[in-house]
């Protein structure tokens, strides 16, 4: 298996002053495939994704690209080699227009942005490759509006779209759909089955319907460790799996 | 598919853009008015000021805007750019006493020292933010201000490097209404860069890397890297406007490193508008003029004007004089509408 993972996690650990968060993790993602992170609040989910896009470094253990030991390298680097990444809180340049956003991704894999002797309207030929991506994820005609102006939907909408800039190898979405309504969440479903084509997702995501919808392949993390991995129904049948975290919101009704 | 996410309201709100924002989405005869009116003063200012204080105006833009730079579009607050602008000084100092060059070359020599300066400084710098940013330049500009009163064999020590000449071509420089006159178009070039970095694709990202560093990051962007350029460029444009104020006095002093150079700075940024670039060019001439104004008048406690100007800029308008102005004509652009 590990021979055909894009993305795989062997032994990661990470250590918050004596507290385990990421602890021994064997994580193998299959190329095209979606791969949801699900567990309870404190399971590890979001530390295990700061460690998978460089903006933690490991307390031990090794993570694989594609064949390649990138363990430890900074989140830049981790970037330009294919991960691209959305944040759970979102996360943009508040007076940057859409389209300016996307352009500043689609830029950055070229040396243009070292370019202090240039005019920035050199950036101008992203234009149409942004506009291309603003229109796949709905935000054509607000290209021009700056960020902080945008309903929070659009905001989630407008981080797929600079992710998608990156051309990545493998997609990591921190809680894509989280507080949104439940017209977004169905919006936003659609909308990540449409750019998952060809493409590696690693999601994490709280709503199990979400998962169940889109996840090839489930991990469901408990206290740091990962509990139980497999298809989404088989995950969901299992036994430990609904006595640690689904038995919560099942016992309840 | 050709909806997509989103709840109601998505009418752009009354955003606040930067200074910088409006000004370049202002309409274009705006922009060249502005140019043309900046440009007039400046040829204007020999005339209408005492020729040695419109010339410490220039060389106080140029270390404004340097500031700017890195306060307003990198985010940085470097509180010991006094290291730069006054490494400047003593090197363009030395270079024009002892080897005799144009003024204008010397001034050169010592912008690239404070720039090969800024390298290692930066280096350090850059990898803190915030009140710790400020904290290691300003500890590194108390290094250098000790290394100068001990190296006294070079730098003269308390008694400064006297006799520095305004060596060019042979002409006579030495009454200041002329001299200003040839260190204008220098100075122009200065902010020239300046804007042509802020309006640059590198500009842009360090914007970004201002509004949201771990974003910038994920989209590829070395931070650091990116950082300890601004780092070095506002550096050397310090460094110009040091250089030329040490041939400006034919004399260079240990206050233009001491700590309160470095504040100074900062004082003419945040007056004029942090972010705006112009603002310091403002900050820099009302400042100036102002000191000379009042010590000239004899009074003795000139902080205590210039500080209290401070406070009520920065409670008053915050963005200040430029930031706030063109606040003002937005909003008055946007009821003519």
């Amino acid at each position: 298996m590990t021979g055909q993972a894009l993305l795989s996690a062997r032994g990661l650990t990470r250590d918050f002053r004596g507290f385990r968060a990421v602890d021994e993790v064997d994580l193998d993602v299959a190329p095209e495939s979606v791969h949801a992170l699900v567990g309870p609040n404190g399971a590890g989910k979001t530390t295990l994704f700061n460690l998978l896009t460089g903006f933690l470094r490991p307390s031990g253990g090794r993570i694989e690209l594609a064949g390649r030991d990138v363990t430890g390298l900074p989140p830049e680097q981790v970037a330009r080699l294919g991960v691209a990444r959305s944040f759970q809180i979102t996360s943009l340049f508040p007076q940057l227009s859409a389209r300016e956003h996307v352009a500043l991704a689609l830029q950055s894999s070229s040396g243009l942005g070292w370019r202090f002797w240039r005019s920035a309207k050199l950036m101008g030929r992203y234009t149409e490759r942004a506009d291309e991506l603003l229109a796949m994820v709905g935000l054509s005609e607000l290209a021009e509006a700056p960020s902080e102006s945008l309903a929070y939907g659009r905001k989630r909408a407008l981080e797929l779209a600079i992710a998608l800039a990156l051309d990545p190898k493998v997609l990591l979405l921190d809680e894509p759909t989280a507080g949104m309504g439940l017209e977004d969440v169905d919006r936003t479903v659609e909308l990540i089955s449409r750019v998952r084509q060809g493409r590696t997702v690693v999601m994490v995501e709280h709503n199990m319907s979400v998962v169940g919808r889109l996840a090839d392949t489930v991990t469901v993390l408990q206290a740091g460790k990962v509990l139980v991995e497999g298809p989404y129904e088989q995950v969901r049948a299992d036994e430990r799996v609904i006595t640690a975290y689904l038995g919560a919101a099942d016992a309840a009704h | 598919m050709t909806s997509t996410v989103d709840t109601p309201a998505d009418t752009p709100k009354a955003a606040t853009p930067s200074g910088l924002v409006a000004v370049a989405r202002a309409p274009g005869w705006v922009r060249y008015a502005l140019l043309a009116l900046g440009l007039a003063a400046a040829a204007w200012l020999p005339n209408g000021l005492y020729p040695a204080v419109a010339v410490d105006i220039l060389c106080w833009a140029l270390f404004a805007v340097a500031v700017d730079l890195l306060l307003g579009f990198t985010g940085l607050m470097s509180f010991g750019h006094a290291a730069f602008w006054g490494t400047s000084a003593y090197v363009t100092g030395l270079v024009a006493i002892h080897a005799g060059l144009p003024f204008p070359l010397a001034v050169l020599a010592g912008a690239l020292a404070a720039a090969v300066l800024a390298v290692p400084i930066g280096y350090l710098a850059v990898k803190r933010t915030g009140i710790y940013f400020a904290m290691v330049t300003l500890a590194f500009a108390q290094m250098v201000y000790y290394v100068a009163n001990e190296w006294r064999s070079v730098t003269q020590g308390e008694n400064g490097l006297q006799g520095v000449p305004r060596e060019l071509f042979g002409w006579d420089l030495t009454d200041d209404y002329y001299f200003y006159y040839a260190i204008l178009p220098i100075v122009l070039l200065g902010l020239a860069a300046a804007w042509r970095i802020v309006h640059s694709p590198f500009g842009r990202v360090l914007v970004g890397i201002r509004d949201n560093p771990a974003r910038a990051r994920a989209l590829g962007y070395p931070v650091h890297r990116y950082k300890l350029t601004a780092f070095v460029l506002s550096g050397f444009i310090a460094g110009l406007g040091g250089g030329l104020f040490a041939v400006g006095h034919r004399f260079v002093s240990l206050d233009v490193l001491h700590w309160t150079t470095s504040g100074k700075a900062v004082i003419v940024v945040v007056l004029g508008g942090i972010g705006t670039l112009w603002g310091g060019v403002l900050g820099a001439g009302i400042v100036v003029r102002l000191e000379d104004w009042l010590s000239f008048s004899g009074f003795e406690a000139i902080g205590l004007v210039t500080g209290g100007i401070f406070v009520l800029v920065v409670v008053l308008f915050r963005r200040g004089i430029w930031g706030s102005a063109s606040a003002l004509a937005r909003r008055l652009a946007a009821r003519r509408r």
